[in-house]
Formats: C-alpha cells, structure tokens, sequence
C-alpha cells in the first residue's frame, strides 16, 4: 500500500471512529469510501484495499460497493466536482443548454477533469432542488437557478483561486477532499453558514401569509 | 380555495431556522416531553388514529407500519429515515432538513420511544453536504440538550442517532435496497417476505419512514389526532408539501391539506409563466403517470388521483408547459431509470436498456411506427415483472404519454426530428442553435 | 463388508396440498413452487433459482400466475405473476405456469426477450452450445426473432478470473448463481458483481476491468499469499452450474461440443471423499469431469482438484508396454515375458545364499489403490512372497496408528456420515485441514456455519478454519496429544453434546499418543471419531489388509487365531508371523540392503523421508507396477503397467466407509493391479483369486469382519515431549495445499496456475528472532527450502509452517524431515 505512516494512522484512527457508529461494521463501507475519497481525491485501489481489511471483506466485495454508487470517482477527481443536472425537469428549463455551453467552455465532458485538475464535469440526476431549476451542484453545493453565463462565471471564478459561494450552503464551496471528509461524516464547523432559504422554499409560506396565516404564538 | 397550513414549513423563514434554539423557541421539543410521558403503545394508537400515511410516495398507513414489529423480543429493533430524496421533481425532504432538521430529530425520538428502538438511522442521499452539516450539528445539539443519549429528560429511554450519507443512487430509496446500503452493501432490493418490521436492518424488526413522515408526528402529538384528522379527505388525512416546479410562475413548497388541486395550487403559486398554458404535469414524480388540463381539478389525495389512472406518490409537481417537447421530457426521465436501475433483475435492466435506445430514436428523428408499438410492448416486459417498483416507474411515464399524446411521437417519426424548439422552453434566452448530440448521456 | 444405502430416518413433515396447472399435488410445507411443480413434472424455466443455493428471484424467468384462498376461503389472485421461484407454497394454492395461463406465458416470453437483447450469438463459439439451458429454454419458451435493433452493450472478453475460470461477460445473464456459490457456500467472496444497470457485471476487484486509476497492480485477492483473482478452491463449480456459456474453464475452453461426448459416472480418485463425477471423454480421451449429484456424499460439489486434474493419466511417460531391465536399459516386452522375469527375479533376490541367509520381499502399495488392488497385494504378499512387510501408507505413519484403525475403523461399516458431520453441534479436527486436506469435507461443515462449534488442534488457523469460524486448540506440530489431554473445559463441553464428531486426520500419525488421547477423549465425552484420510485408497487398504499388521477385515496379524482363519479361507496352511515393516521401515531395511525384493504400486518417491533412491539401488530386485513411467518405475528391474481408475472397474471406500464403485469409463487394455498380480501370483503357480473385481468382493464378503478377540491390541503411545527451544531452530508444520505438485495433477498448467503461492509461516515472535527478514530458509542436515516469510497472527511460537510439496517446498524430498522434527531456520533478505 502507497499509504505513508501517519496517513495510515490517520486513516486507521478515522476508521475506528466512522465503525464505532455502528452495531455492524460492515456499515461502516460507505462513509469508509468517503474517508478514502478525502484523501486520496478518489477511490483508490489502495483505498479498497485499506477498507477491504478495516471491515475484514475481500476487495472484490469492497470493488461492487466502490461501483455501485456515482459519488465514488474511480479517477483521481478535480478539486471541484461540477454537476449540472440534466434530468427532464432541469433540462427542459435550461440544463441541457447550460451543461453544452459549459462543457464547451471548460472543454471537458461527462467524468472528464480539466488538465490543471480543478475541474471535473458530471451531468448529474435529479438533485432534489426542482423548485429552483436549472440547477448545478458543485462539491455537492447548491447553485440554483442558473444560467450558462453564471455557471461559466462560477468555474471561472473557481478556476481563478477566488472563494465562491455557493447559493444555498456554507460561505464557500470547499474542496472535493474536504466534501468528502464531511460525508464521510465529520463535521467541519460550517453548519450554520447559510446563504437564506431561497424564494421557493419559502414561497407556500408567503402565499400562506397572504391567505391570512399567522405564525403561532410561542 | 382551500387554506394552506404551514406546519413543518412554519419555521423556514426564521433566522437561523435550523438551530436548535429557533425550533425550541417556536415551541419545539415540547411534543417530545409530551409523548414520553405516553406509553408508547398510546403514541403508536395515535398515530394510527391519525391516519397519517407514509409520504415517501407509498402512502401506506404509518401506525399500521409501527404496529407490525413482532412483540419484544429482547433483541435491537431500530428506526430508519429514508432521507434518500431522490424521485425526480421531489425536492421536500432536503428543504425541511435544511431549515428545520429539529423537526425531524424530534421525529425521530418520538417514533423511536413509540416502537422501542434505541438506535436510529437517518440515510441521507450524499449529494447534499450541507443537509448533511446540518443534521450532524441537529444531532449533536440534541444529545448537547439531553434529548439525545442515555434516560433522555429522565424517562429511562436511550436513543442514539446515527446519520448515514448515501453515494449517490436513486434505488436507495426503496426501503430494503436502503437497508442493504446501510448495511454497507450494493444497494439491491431484498425478497420480502420477510418484510423489514420483522427482519429489516441486521435481519432485526425495523420501520422504515420518510422523512416528513416522521416530522409530521411531533405535530400531531402536539396538536393532537382532531388536528390532523380535521385536514384532509376521508383516507387521505392530514397536511403534505406540495412542491411545485417547471414552468410555474412561483416555484415551491406549499404545505397544504392533502385533497387540495392543482388548479387551487396554481392560483397561489402565480399560475403557468405569462403567455403559456400547462400541458402535462405529474402528480407524485416521474414515476407516476403524467396528466393533463384535464386533471386540474382532481383533488390530490391518494384516491382520487388513483381513481384519474395516476398517484399520489410524493406530490412532486413538475409542470411543464406547451413548449415543452413530451418525448424529449420521456426520454430523459427513461434515461434516468436505465442510469438508476440496479441491474438486479432482467425486466428493468435489460428494459430501461432497450427502452432508452428506441425513444433516443424517436427523440431523434429515426424512429419508425413500429418503436412507438414496440415502446409499449417492452413496457409491458417490465411492469409487473420486475423485483422492485422501480422497474413499474420507468413505465408510466411512457405508457401515459403514448396514449396522451401518441401524436407528438408520430410526429417526431413523420417530420424525422423534433418539432419543438428547446430554447422556448428554458427559463432564460439563448440564440436557436441546436442542441448537440452530445446533450444525450 | 455391508453395502453402504443409508436407512432414512422415520421422519414426520407437515404436507402442503396445491394445485399446479390443474395437477393435486403434496410437498412438505416451506417447498417453493417451483420445486412443487418439478414433482410433478412441470419445468418452469430459471436461471437464478438452483436447489442447493439460497432463493434470488431475480432473473424474473420463472414467473407464473398465482392465486390463493384469502381469510374469507374465497381465491384472491396475485395482480402480477410471483417467481416460481421464491414463493412457498400455501394450502389450496392454484398456480398456472405457462402451460395454462396466457398472462404467464407472455410474462416469461417477454424475459426471455429481454435476456436475450445483449446476449451476443456466440453460440458457435460458446463451449455451452448444445447443452445450455439459455439456449434450451429460449427455443422452448422464448420468441422465434428478436425485435431489437439497436446495440448491444459489449464487453471485452474473455476475463481471466483465474488461470483456470475464464469470464465472457457479454454472455452473462447475472443470475449470480456464481456470487452466491462461492459466497453462500465456499465462503470465498472472490468475485462479486461489479457496476450498476446494465452495466453490471460479475468480476473480481480489478482495476483495469473496473476502469480504477491504480498507481501499481495491487493485485492480492487476500491479505496473504494467495495472489490470485479468484482464489478458491471450488471455483471450477461455478462453471457447471453457469446456465450459459458465461464462465468457461481454461482447460475446457473451444475443446468439444458435448454431443460428442461419452459421459460415464465414475468417483474421484484425489481424496478420501468418494465424490461421484462424470467423466466426459471422446474417441478414448478425458475432456472434462464433472461434478454428479450425490444429496448423500457430495451434495451438488466437487474440488478443483476433483475436476481438472486428469490429465496425469494420459501424459507423454504413460505406460502402456511392460517393460524389462536388459543390460541397464528398460526396453519393452511382452506380458508373457515380464511377467516370467518378474517371477523369476524376486525368486533370485529372495533366495537363500551359500550360508542359508535369505533377505525377504516387501511390497508398498501406495495410497490410489482400489480396495481390490489393494486386496491383491497384501495377499500376494502374505501367501506368495510370504511376508508381512506390505503397507499402503506413503506418508508417516505409526503402530499406534495401525492399531487404531485395526480397533476402530476396519471392519466397521459406515461410521459418521457427511450428513451426522454436518449436523454435529460441535467438531474437533486433529491434524486434518479442513480446506486443504478434506475437499468436499469441508463443503459439508462449512453448511452448518453458525450452528456447529468447529475446534481445531493445530499450530495456526488456516483460511480454510477460519471459514468454518473454528476456534484454535494451538498445539506444537507432534505433540497434539498434550493439546488433546489439557482441552479446555468449554471444548469438552461442547464434545460432549450428543452428535459431537472428532476428527482424526492421517497426520494424527505424526502425532505419538494422539490417537490415544482422542479416544480418551472420545469416550469421556461421548463424541464418535471419524479418521478422514487425505487418499482415495486408504481406507479400502485399511479394510483389505494392506498394513503390516493387519489383515483384512481389521484382523491382527500378530495372533494365529486370526492368521489362521484368514489363512484358511485361502486354502493356505498359515500366513506369515514375523511382524511386518512399515513403509519407513520398508525403506530403511531396504537402504541397508536387508530387502531382497519390492513390489512397489502408485507411489511417488519425492513424497517419502526416507533415502528412496538408496533403497532401490541397495535391493536386489524392483517390480514396479505403474500408469506412468515415474522415478521409481525409472529405477525398476521389471515395470508393469497398470490401468489409471478411468480405464478399470473397482472400489473405492471412502471415509465414511462407504463403497464407491465404479465401472470402467475408458475402455482400454489396460489391466487393474490386481488382475496384474494375479497373473504374476501364477508365476508360482498360485491362484491368487484376484482376477476379477467380482472374485475379490466376494472374499472379502465371505472374510467378512474380524470379531474383537482377533483385532490388534488398543493403541498405546506415550505423548512426545516438547523439545527444547534452541537459538537458530524451530518445529517443523507441514501439510499438503489442496494445489500442488503432487503427481495426480501433474500436466494440467490451468490447475496449478490457482494454487497458493507456497511460503514460510511463522508467528510474529518467531518471525522477530530472524531479525528483519523477508524470507526464511529452513534446513536439516539434508537440505534447505527458502520462502518468502509471512508472519501469522495466532500462530504457536517456535514453529515454522511450510507446505509440503508446492513449487520450491518439497519437504520429504529436499529436507527428508516430517512434521514435529526439529529444523533449522535463518532469515534472509
């Protein structure tokens, strides 16, 4: 294994604590994956092979999770993972412009990185922000109601080093490895950041105030 | 017109909606002081009483559901959210846990201490990291303000959470390919029998909910069965998120009682863009048969809309307008299940598979009359035939729209292309050039 | 000698009554419809289903209309066709399967269709063509032509899974009938499926399949030296129950269609199991073997070994001519004349001299004898060369160990069964591996994984124990006789549950007093003993008297009572009394020069301590009866060549003590050894009454068992000592892998491409002492074997593990030690 030592240890430590939520540790795979991807920038052969023996399981059967899923990158991924969504809804409002314009732009296509490495494209399924189509996630971000100018303004902007906020989430998208800590499931402290709850998600609140409805006293 | 009813939306718009100090100050966890001092064999009878029904797209009485544990047997039982949103025009689940994960937590102790389970799961789909921050920081406050942990606010009951991050699957959301995930497996749909209330996670009694399901019954603790059952229709009581989306003027979530119609949801939410009318729409998801004017009027609840040929399923209302293309919308949402479909078994695998080529054709101007009869032949290889539902939800949305709108696929045969211009249906302007080839995964 | 049908236990099941396309019929409660419907000769079609897995229902195949009386009694019909195939039937059930119900019909051709949108026609070139029940159940249930025009996903093919199992994934229907086997049953997770939709396929972890950006090969399956893909010792099983053309074997691969093969029944001839096979050859030649269903011994599986090693039979040293030593060169003869210089050399070598001194005869069967060959030599040996110096043992051996057989396993029928080994609650293996040296064994425990407690009495938990879930009973190599008598009390207890099985491997003989102490053990307990050893022909040699002490039927051959009657029923006056040698003390004696004759079956000399090579050259004169030219026939006076068990009838007794006969698959000239010595018994004017496989069963029918007066004392031994730790030294472990350069899977490359890679284990203390070594040369005064060193967590300490005859290990050979000995061992870079 290409692991140096601290790594490893860092790795072992994490691991104990990711199978210490659980009551079987083979549940333990799937945030195991995303700890791997925190440091390798994808799933790496090695990275099976350090879960295959955490959880005691052969790599094929660490290899039939790592595939089963889209989230687990099989290539070394960019520090930005940029999906635009192109499920019906998001690309009959404009995501099917948007993801030809933009991979015209960066030059790229689906699961393709960018050679400085910074950006990876991914046309994505639906992302469950529909009220706010077309929608584009990157590092599994929020970019909501976009346009091909914002979505080309945003890697561009990436791709330049700048913070970018995202439109619903923390005060900036962090990087892939770092995403993947989080989903890995350790906190970053970035909870309460927040960029407002958005328009939509608050519309059906203030047609309601509109019909009359009044918060409840507390 | 009937009146919205803000219940798990209530707090969305405050400041700092998520943290724990804005839900407890709305009022929040007082339920939960309520429901453990129940016995929870009381709380379980509420609940059926309630005749809340499962949100997650089933619809299948959620006490009826807590009531099918076996009795205690000493061993584990435990309590899995299905927070794996992912039904193409769902989008409910991710704002609530966004700005209120409180709601669910309390949910989720309630429900707990109601079925006797002392560890809990809430499987979150991956791609939404800061509903995943948010529901860790909701988790930890809660065991920071003791209603997490060991004799939660001295009751003797022991809960501990635990939240899972998916990686990206849509089948994980059907509730044992969600079971195998969380056991750290492929997301692949298991035999029921047995069903998980009596072997479901680690092969121990397990309920599975969505996640507005069980933010829904603090509420009804708190306000009680009369409440819940005074909203709604006959068998479909209580409140639902509405979501709509598409080419309405006011996309959105609009908490409402369920028997509510679109038309009356449309007048709240700014009706169809200026200038357009609606032509199709779906009910509950992609995976429902779509509708049409003709349906505005339905009330939405899980009997009528049956009773139109469609469901309920999680009242995602994606609305598209006449400028929309039906085969161009078909097609990728068929796309979708070939892409989503775990390859478990041959109808859906092979179907989603050969389906997606035929409409890709016809999408493109060289399909033939005998694609569209051979769309509902392969079709009806799979609905029925397949392990899981997934497999049926690929189907409906051709079957629907070949018999709604059999003329706009004739169409794309006979003028050998599509019709339509895409421009016209985006939400912003762009010069006429085509979309490329390239826009088809 | 009894026949060997186990008596069915009476046993009350409730019955379920349903009817299946208008046919009552009543299966025990909990059977699948599909099964239901088999009985009454509906074939549903299926590809995931298979009786001895687990329900998968995912095929979608088997689909069928299904109605069934609700509360009210009134018949509710399913609204969609159920799988035949995970479905139990309920009472009053109304099933209509294609044969009566449209909708079904329509459901299953329209799988059928699906099934075949990707499947690409290589049937002209598939090795299933003609036998594969895609192809079969396409013509019977599916659509004459396809209506799909569009592309076929494709996948680069074949997939080398291992050197032996090649995967064409194209043809794969997923059944994952392959994923569950070798997970469910073989406890080998090696291929699972790999990607999603229709994408999916079955596969090992791979990363250039997979499309993974490794930076190097990472390559091992496991943590150690397998180093393998598919690393398992039962994968060849996938491929038969593949129900298309999507697993092949190498050795198989684009060889013959099947209707162009003689399929025979034959039972393997690689272990003591007895499994039954089919042997499929064409024009005289073996193509392939399969696994034959047998629910009692073998259930539906076969090792690796079972079924691709055959080739040793038909290699280019194959003897087919009798051959004469004549000035130095072995040149061929004819029978008559072999046969005459056969005779007339042992008569010389073992005459008396000038002083009156004569040396006598020894004969060494081997361990592949049939129970007839091995029937034949030891009476050859006792009434023609008159001596009791005849063992079939090639490996080590001991008196204790004879006595034990004598007292507990000749003459006693059928002892434990597969079946009572599956259903014990607890079992104690002694010097027996469950994987490596039990094949089929191991199958049968590995089914009641979690219901039965497996301990095991050895220096470390090998991959095969650990599968079992065993728990280890460490003991120093020789001396698990201590082990036995300080058991822990929990492992007493579990043996003293009713059922409880100890098994005694052959190595239980490297082992002073262990066979003692296990029957100590086994009568303080209640658990009965099972002696499982790792040759086909051991037992039968057992029951036929082919040790030196024993005669048939487990009697002694140090009393005249037993002689006697033995002799009697020979037509002879008396049988030779001198007490007999061993095959070491054979071996010895003949080193220095005290043996006039051999007489030497199928037995290789690499797998002998002893000094072969001067033992030969010190006798007077060799016989050896061979298949193959081997060292031995090399260095033979005389060589007759002698029938593999494809080409003769005969028995084998397995370990249960179970017959297992079989006819002659291959009809050749080839003759058994004991019609060969048959002929050569005449050479004295003797008739043997060995000619016929019939005329020797019917002896040994009419010698029957020995009564308990006429067997051999009880076994005693004293426990050997431990011996004293020396810097620079350690006790010698060694145990045979089930692939490896043993001479039966000689030329068959695919096979041995899956064997383990061989290396040196040692425990991390042990493994300290050599300093920062990465491999270990382990010597005797003889010679030295150098390994690459991997050091096993749980391992005794102040042992060292090699396997005994794998590539750069072949420790009778090279160190001329056994286990227990003590080696020297010294790290290396």
């Amino acid at each position: 294994m290409t692991y140096d030592e601290t790594t490893l240890a860092q790795l072992a430590e994490d691991a104990a604590a990711i199978i210490a939520r659980y009551p079987v540790k083979r549940s333990a795979l799937l945030p195991m994956l995303h700890l791997v991807q925190s440091v390798d920038g994808f799933v790496s052969p090695d990275g099976i092979q350090f879960c295959a023996e955490q959880l005691e399981l052969t790599a094929a059967e660490v290899s039939a999770v790592a595939t089963f899923y889209t989230q687990y990158k099989r290539r070394p991924n960019g520090e930005y993972q940029v999906g635009v969504c192109t499920n019906t809804l998001c690309a009959v409002m404009g995501g099917d412009r948007i993801w030809d314009e933009l991979s015209e732009h960066v030059g790229v296509g689906h699961d393709e990185t960018t050679e400085d490495g910074q950006i990876t494209l991914e046309r994505l399924e639906c992302n469950a922000a529909c009220d706010y189509a077309p929608v584009m996630m990157v590092n599994w971000e929020f970019f909501d109601n976009q346009t091909p100018e914002s979505a080309k303004q945003v890697v561009d902007d990436l791709r330049a080093g700048k913070d970018v906020a995202p439109t619903r989430g923390p005060a900036k998208v962090c990087s892939f490895k770092q995403v993947s800590r989080v989903l890995a499931g350790f906190e970053d402290g970035r909870a309460d950041e927040d960029q407002g709850a958005g328009a939509p998600t608050l519309a059906g609140l203030a047609a309601a105030k509109e019909q009359g409805w009044k918060e409840a006293a507390k | 017109m009937t009146d919205l009813v803000p219940v798990l939306s209530a707090t969305w718009g405050a400041e700092q909606s998520w943290s724990l100090d804005t839900y407890t100050e709305a009022g929040g966890y007082a339920p939960l002081k309520k429901a453990l001092g129940m016995e929870p064999g009381d709380l379980i009878q509420a609940v059926k009483d309630s005749g809340l029904r499962g949100r997650g797209g089933a619809g299948f009485p959620t006490g009826m559901k807590w009531g099918f544990l076996p009795p205690d047997d000493g061993g584990p039982r435990y309590l899995v959210v299905n927070a794996d949103e992912s039904e193409p025009g769902t989008c409910k689940d991710i704002p609530t846990m966004m700005s209120a994960p409180h709601a669910l937590i309390e949910g989720v102790i309630i429900t707990s201490y109601a079925i006797g389970c002392n560890h809990a799961f809430i499987y979150l789909r991956g791609e939404v990291v800061h509903v995943y921050r948010r529901l860790l920081q909701a988790v930890r406050e809660a065991y920071e303000a003791g209603h997490l942990g060991k004799d939660i606010h001295g009751s003797g009951f022991d809960l501990d959470v635990t939240v899972h991050a998916g990686a990206g699957a849509y089948i994980c959301g059907e509730e044992t390919a969600l079971l195998d995930s969380l056991e750290g497996r492929r997301g692949q749909p298991r035999l029921k029998p047995p069903f998980p209330a009596v072997a479901g996670l680690y092969a121990r009694p397990t309920v599975v909910n969505n996640v507005e399901s069980v933010a829904s019954v603090p509420a009804i603790v708190d306000k009680g069965v009369e409440w819940f059952t005074a909203m709604g229709t006959e068998r479909s009581k209580g409140m639902g998120l509405f979501s709509l989306s598409g080419h309405v003027t006011r996309p959105g979530q609009y908490e409402a009682p369920l028997g509510i119609t679109l038309r009356e949801l449309l007048e709240l939410a700014g009706g169809i863009r200026e200038g357009h009318e609606l032509k199709f729409w779906t009910p509950g998801g992609s995976s429902t048969p779509i509708f049409t004017q003709d349906h505005l009027d339905t009330p939405l609840d899980y009997e009528s809309v049956g009773a139109a040929g469609s469901m309920l399923g999680t009242r995602a209302l994606q609305l598209f307008d006449d400028t929309t293309c039906v085969v161009r919308a078909v097609t990728r949402w068929t796309e979708f299940y070939k892409h989503e479909s775990c390859g478990k078994c041959t109808p859906c695998r092979e179907g989603t598979y050969w389906l997606t080529q035929i409409l890709k054709r016809i999408e493109a101007g060289r399909g033939t009359e005998a694609d569209i009869q051979q769309l509902l032949d392969t079709c009806d290889s799979i609905a029925g035939r397949s392990f899981c539902a997934l497999g049926d939800g690929a189907t409906s949305s051709i079957i629907s729209s070949v018999k709604l709108f059999r003329e706009e696929y004739e169409a794309h045969v006979e003028q050998g292309g599509c019709p339509f211009d895409h421009s016209a249906s985006a939400l912003f302007d762009y010069s006429d050039t085509p979309a490329t080839e390239e826009a088809h995964a | 000698m009894t026949a060997t049908a186990d008596k069915p236990a009476a046993e009350v099941v409730d019955t379920v009554s349903l009817t299946i396309d208008g046919t009552e019929v009543s299966v025990p409660k909990g059977t699948l419809i599909i099964r239901a419907a088999e009985q009454v000769g509906i074939e549903i079609p299926r590809f995931c289903d298979h009786p001895a897995l687990k329900p998968a229902g995912a095929c979608r195949q088997c689909l069928v209309d299904v109605a069934s009386p609700g509360p009210d009694g009134n018949l509710r019909a399913f609204p969609k066709p159920q799988a035949s195939c995970t479905m139990t039937v309920t009472e009053g059930m109304v099933v209509n399967t294609q044969h009566t119900s449209e909708e079904a019909d329509r459901a299953q051709k329209g799988v059928m269709e699906l099934l075949l949108i990707n499947h690409p026609l290589d049937c002209p070139v598939c090795d299933k063509g003609g036998e594969c029940p895609l192809q079969n159940q396409a013509m019977s249930h599916g659509r004459p032509e396809s209506r799909f025009v569009d592309v076929k996903r494709v996948f680069e093919k074949p997939l080398a899974l291992s050197s032996e199992i090649l995967l064409d994934r194209e043809r794969c229907v997923l059944c994952q009938r392959c994923t569950r086997f070798s997970k469910e049953i073989a406890g080998d997770a090696f291929i699972d499926l790999q990607n999603r939709g229709a994408q999916q396929q079955i596969g090992t972890f791979d990363e250039d399949v997979l499309d993974f950006d490794g930076y190097r090969p990472v390559g091992a399956a496991t943590v150690d030296e397998a180093g393998k893909a598919f690393s398992s010792y039962y994968s060849g099983n996938t491929v038969q129950i593949c129900p298309v053309g999507a697993l092949t074997s190498a050795a198989y691969r684009f060889r013959s269609r099947p209707f162009d093969l003689v399929s025979s029944p034959s039972i393997s001839e690689h272990d003591s199991s007895g499994s039954a096979i089919r042997i499929d050859h064409r024009r005289g030649k073996i193509l392939r073997r399969l696994a034959e269903n047998d629910p009692v011994v073998n259930e539906d599986w076969i090792s690796d070994k079972d079924r691709f090693a055959f080739a040793w039979q038909n290699l280019s040293d194959r003897l087919t001519r009798p051959l004469v030593r004549k000035d130095g060169e072995l040149v061929e003869t004819s029978w008559p004349e072999a046969l005459a210089a056969a005779a007339a050399g042992i008569k010389a070598a073992t005459a008396a001299d000038d002083e009156g001194a004569a040396r006598g005869a020894a004969v060494l069967t081997g361990g592949r004898v049939t129970l007839e060959d091995a029937y034949a030599y030891q009476k050859l040996a006792r009434v023609v060369l008159g001596t009791n110096d005849v063992d079939s043992r090639a490996r080590v051996a001991s008196d204790e160990e004879q006595a034990f057989l004598g007292t507990q396993v000749a003459g006693t029928g059928l002892g434990v069964t597969f079946g009572e080994l599956e259903k014990a609650p607890a079992v104690l293996l002694v010097g027996f591996e469950p994987e490596d040296e039990g094949g089929v064994v191991f199958l049968r425990l590995r089914k009641s994984l979690g219901r039965q407690q497996v301990l095991t009495v050895a220096p470390y938990l090998t991959r095969g124990a650990e599968k079992l879930g065993a728990t280890l009973v460490p003991a120093v190599p020789g001396r698990e006789a201590a082990a036995l008598a300080e058991l822990p009390a929990d492992a007493s207890e579990a043996l003293s549950q009713p059922g409880a099985v100890i098994v005694l491997g052959e190595r239980a003989a490297e082992a002073p007093g262990a066979f003692v102490a296990a029957q100590e053990l086994a009568s303080s307990t209640g658990a009965r003993l099972a002696w499982i050893p790792r040759r086909a022909g051991e037992r039968g040699a057992v029951e036929a008297g082919a040790l030196p002490g024993l005669l048939p039927g487990g009697r002694t051959a140090a009393l005249k009572g037993p002689r006697d009657v033995v002799a009697k029923a020979w037509g002879v006056d008396a049988l030779p009394s001198a007490k007999g040698r061993d095959t070491a003390g054979i071996i010895a004696a003949a080193a220095e020069g005290a043996i006039g004759a051999l007489v030497i079956g199928g037995v290789s000399a690499s797998d002998l301590t002893g000094d072969v090579a001067a033992a030969l050259e010190a006798t007077g004169f060799v016989v050896s009866l061979e298949v193959r030219r081997s060292e031995i026939a090399e260095s033979a006076d005389v060589v007759l060549p002698v029938a593999p068990p494809s080409e003769k009838p005969g028995t084998f007794v397995n370990w249960e003590g179970r017959l297992r006969g079989f006819a002659t698959a291959i009809q050749t000239d080839a003759m058994s050894d004991h019609r060969v010595l048959d002929l050569l018994a005449r050479e004295w004017g003797v008739e043997l009454g060995t000619g016929t496989v019939e005329a020797v069963n019917a002896e040994l029918a009419a010698l029957g068992a020995a009564e308990a007066a006429h067997r051999p004392a009880a076994p005693k031994a004293k426990a050997a000592r431990n011996p004293r730790a020396k810097k620079g030294t350690a006790v010698l472990a060694t145990w045979h892998q089930l692939v490896d350069e043993g001479a039966l899977q000689d030329g068959e490359p695919y096979l041995a491409g899956t064997g383990r890679v061989a290396v040196a284990r040692m425990s991390a203390a042990t493994a300290a002492s050599l300093g920062d070594a990465v491999s270990v040369e382990v010597s005797t005064e003889v010679g030295a074997v150098e390994l690459p060193l991997v050091v096993t967590e749980g391992m005794v300490d102040g042992v060292v593990w090699v396997p005994v005859k794998s590539p750069g290990s072949w420790v009778a050979r090279d160190l001329r030690a056994a286990a227990g000995a003590v080696v020297s061992v010294k790290g290396a870079a």
